[in-house]
């Protein structure tokens, strides 16, 4: 896969997921605290999302930067705007504006967004390999 | 390796008149937290905000500096008395 084709995945996996959460690792595997808490708090609302875990290919995270001018992981984006990474997720979880973007019910309980054990049914992965999905 | 001193530094001086705080979350030097207040937030999203201290190490970013974590604000209005409002004195709920 050359550069590009890796960019144009990109794109398409932000046109495309409605809620596109770029991570270290997956949601039941997150392999970096910060990654951790961003999909634990999408988790958390029980919202459909999309990951992609960036580790794989150094490319991915470089394409990735360049496309969305935003330096570091997790990136997550909504309507094919990037919303921030993990400190700016964390604020608007906590403050319900992540609630209300997603149209998702805040928990009444102030929930600890640690990664869960057990996989959430609404979760759909999505990686380079199965980009026919 | 950068100190939690030299980011607070290369901060202020990026964003002059700003409330810069920076700690060394491992004291390893490559795992930090900076607070920054600054008027120069007003009106922009919290994105904006975040790049405008990102911009600031630029590279180093992912590289020396493995992790930054940032929380901006717009300071506070002083406090005063409105002269209008719903919760004026003598005011029926």
């Amino acid at each position: 896969m050359t550069n590009d084709e890796i960019r144009d995945f990109l794109r398409n996996a932000i046109d495309e997921n409605r809620v596109m959460l770029f991570m270290k690792g997956t949601p039941n595997q997150p392999a970096c605290g910060f990654s951790a808490r961003a999909s634990g708090a999408l988790n958390a609302l029980g919202v459909q999302y999309a990951a992609l875990d960036i580790l794989p290919d150094p490319r991915i995270r470089e394409e990735l930067s360049g496309l969305s001018g935003w330096p570091t992981i997790p990136q997550l984006f909504v309507d094919g705007e990037l919303v921030g990474g993990s400190d700016i997720v964390m604020e608007m979880f906590e403050s319900g504006e992540l609630a209300e973007l997603l149209g998702a019910e805040q928990p009444e309980e102030p929930v600890d967004p640690e990664p869960e054990p057990e996989p959430a049914p609404a979760r759909r992965p999505i990686g380079l390999e199965n980009r026919l999905d | 390796m950068p100190s939690a001193l030299e980011l607070q530094r290369r901060i202020e001086a990026a964003l002059p008149g700003a409330e810069v705080s920076v700690e060394d979350l491992t004291g390893g030097g490559d795992h930090f937290r900076a607070e920054v207040v600054s008027d120069r937030f007003e009106g922009l999203s919290r994105i904006q905000q975040h790049r405008m201290i990102y911009e600031v190490f630029d590279e180093e970013i992912g590289g020396p500096i493995h992790a930054l974590s940032i929380k901006t604000a717009v300071p506070k209005e002083p406090a005063r008395p409105a002269a209008h409002g719903p919760d004026q004195p003598g005011a029926t709920p």
